[in-house]
């Protein structure tokens, strides 16, 4: 028989999954506060905010932070140019090669991190490239691109072809529409995909280590204070701003793109 | 008559481009594709294309340089004993992390396909996309922190009197080891954590198209909740699983940072291809490594389009 109620089997199993996918990180928080700097003893044996003071005067967590900033920001930049371009193109036209070209824009992100590091790795040394913050980059904006097409592509679609002919019939050129018409239409849809691209940027670290040479962005310093700890509660404390940092993105695309969903698809 | 135009006259440059846009749309497609393709044929393509032509050189054995001549030398290098098993140890694991995200995964995305409503559905939601996105190295750490020896799993069952049963876990030889964060017990479980939202989200976008009429063709024709799952919700999930299930297993097959953290010193594809690159520079063995995964992908996604897994991404 079926009946419309869960049954408490699958109420249980469900809500202890999402306790799954979200409790382990509340740990890192309290953590963040304990005394005990030598193992990760659990229960804390005693609470103290010294460790953010500590934290925030080591000078090797400065340098990484600014690097991953400044590579997070370009390499959004980057990838919302390029991808609001490729949206444009793919929203309502169909061409030939079509295809091979979403499969293209998807393929960085599809397959294992591993594997565009070693191939950027692989070109820059058959090219001799040297390292740098713009390798960093190079590999950064290649996979955030497709962050930024899919929010931008999924508006596209949802925009009335309408108000573009409006708009030309009203006597606007091309780039006129693009400022008044299109641009206010996609901008939330842009920035969600902005931010999206900035937390996985910020984050990345399996491509990172592959293109970084002998620079530290802040997962880097991390990955390394993990391999070999040296001050566990400062980890902590780093743990917390990389978390942070990328959370308050995320949540900014979530309602950016939430209230956009009814007013994006007015014009249908 | 008047004689006002019925087309306005043209105001500049920015009218003039328009104009042509209009009359070639080619043009303006050509325009628009131009930078973002040429840009992922040269970095990205040109990278793969680098990964292939460096797979196919060779390291010299004594000096230690990279020979840039056409050889299968380095490939052959794949099938040694101690590489094959790194490969092996790889699939099995990346199967492993598969099936167990499927397991905890279905109760989430069932539950949030059939049953939440309203404030419910966005809990489902945002519970889900927020672990997704957020820190993957943070999300390792944390799982560093509770499955260490003096950590809060060790406190737990200490606490409830377990401490035999994960003892007897630990001792269990092939998985277990000295504590949870040096055993492969301690890998598949941050395996899969890590992934389990990717394989969530197809799977409840496959079941949310589960027509609710079908559930009750089903029970009309005297089927029990048993006979329903197995026969209709199951087969309707399956491309949501195997769409899921590209992601865990091609993930779980590239990941070198989990390994590297949590488990014993046993190798990955990805950790070789790391390793391979960095302290032991064979950057030839590391790219053949590399191309592993590619070809275990493609086989994987033939199969998968076949089955219709692309309709439930």
């Amino acid at each position: 028989m079926h009946s419309d109620r869960a049954s408490l089997g699958l109420k249980i199993a469900a809500v202890g999954g999402l306790l799954f996918l979200h409790l382990p990180i509340l740990l890192i928080f309290l953590y963040a506060f304990t005394t005990e700097d030598k193992s990760y003893q659990f229960p804390p044996p005693g609470l103290t905010t010294q460790w953010f003071g500590v934290a925030w005067n080591r000078e090797d967590i400065w340098p990484p932070l600014y690097l991953s900033l400044s590579v997070a920001t370009i390499a959004t930049f980057i990838a919302m140019i390029l991808g609001t371009l490729v949206s444009a193109a793919m929203a309502r036209t169909s061409f030939f090669g079509r295809e091979q070209i979403s499969l293209l824009i998807i393929l960085p992100i599809a397959l294992p991190g591993v594997i565009t590091g070693m191939s950027l790795r692989s070109a820059f040394s058959i090219m001799d490239i040297p390292f740098s913050t713009w390798t960093i980059i190079l590999g950064h904006a290649t996979f955030c691109i497709v962050i930024v097409y899919n929010n931008a592509v999924a508006r596209f679609r949802r925009l009335s072809g309408g108000i573009l002919e409006a708009s030309a019939d009203l006597g606007a050129n091309s780039f006129q529409t693009f400022r008044y018409v299109l641009l206010p239409n996609l901008g939330t849809a842009l920035l969600a995909g902005g931010m999206l691209a900035f937390a996985l940027s910020f984050d990345e670290v399996i491509v990172t280590t592959f293109t970084a040479g002998q620079q530290s962005t802040l997962p880097i310093w991390m990955l390394q204070e993990l391999v070999r700890p040296r001050q566990r509660p400062v980890t902590n404390v780093v743990a917390i701003v990389v978390f942070t940092a990328t959370f308050i993105p995320i949540l900014i695309a979530y309602y950016l793109t939430r209230s956009g969903s009814e007013t994006a698809g007015a014009g249908k | 008559m008047t004689s006002a135009p019925a087309i306005l006259p043209e105001r500049g440059i920015a009218d003039r481009l328009t104009a042509i846009f209009w009359r070639h749309p080619r043009l303006l497609l050509f325009v628009l594709l131009t930078p973002p393709l040429l840009w992922l044929g040269v970095v990205y393509l040109g990278s793969l294309l680098a990964l292939l032509l460096q797979s196919f050189y060779s390291i010299d054995d004594f000096s230690g340089v990279v020979k840039e001549e056409f050889t299968l030398k380095t490939y052959a290098e794949l099938f040694r004993a101690q590489n094959l098993d790194i490969i092996l140890r790889t699939l099995l694991m990346s199967a492993a992390v598969t099936i167990g995200c499927a397991i905890i995964a279905f109760p989430i995305a069932y539950f949030a396909a059939r049953f939440a409503r309203g404030r419910w559905k966005a809990v489902f939601y945002l519970g889900v996309m927020l672990p997704l996105w957020s820190s993957y190295l943070v999300k390792v750490y944390a799982w560093k922190l509770i499955l260490a020896k003096e950590g809060i799993i060790t406190w737990a069952a200490e606490g409830v009197g377990l401490s035999m049963i994960l003892n007897a876990i630990l001792a269990i030889p092939g998985i277990g080891g000295n504590s949870l964060s040096t055993s492969p017990m301690g890998t598949f479980i941050v395996f899969v954590y890590v992934w389990l939202p990717y394989m969530i989200l197809p799977m409840q976008a496959s079941l949310e198209r589960v027509p609710n009429s079908m559930l009750e063709a089903s029970a009309d024709l005297g089927a029990s909740k048993a006979q329903t799952f197995r026969t209709v919700i199951l087969p309707l999930a399956m491309p949501g699983m195997i769409a899921g299930s590209i992601f865990t297993f091609s993930l779980t097959m590239g990941d070198y940072i989990i390994p590297q953290i949590v488990g014993t010193s046993a190798r990955f594809i990805g950790l070789a291809v790391y390793q391979l690159q960095g302290t032991a520079g064979n950057i030839p063995l590391a790219a053949a490594f590399a191309v592993v995964p590619i070809i275990i992908m493609l086989i994987y996604l033939t199969i998968a389009k076949r089955k219709g897994a692309f309709d439930a991404l």
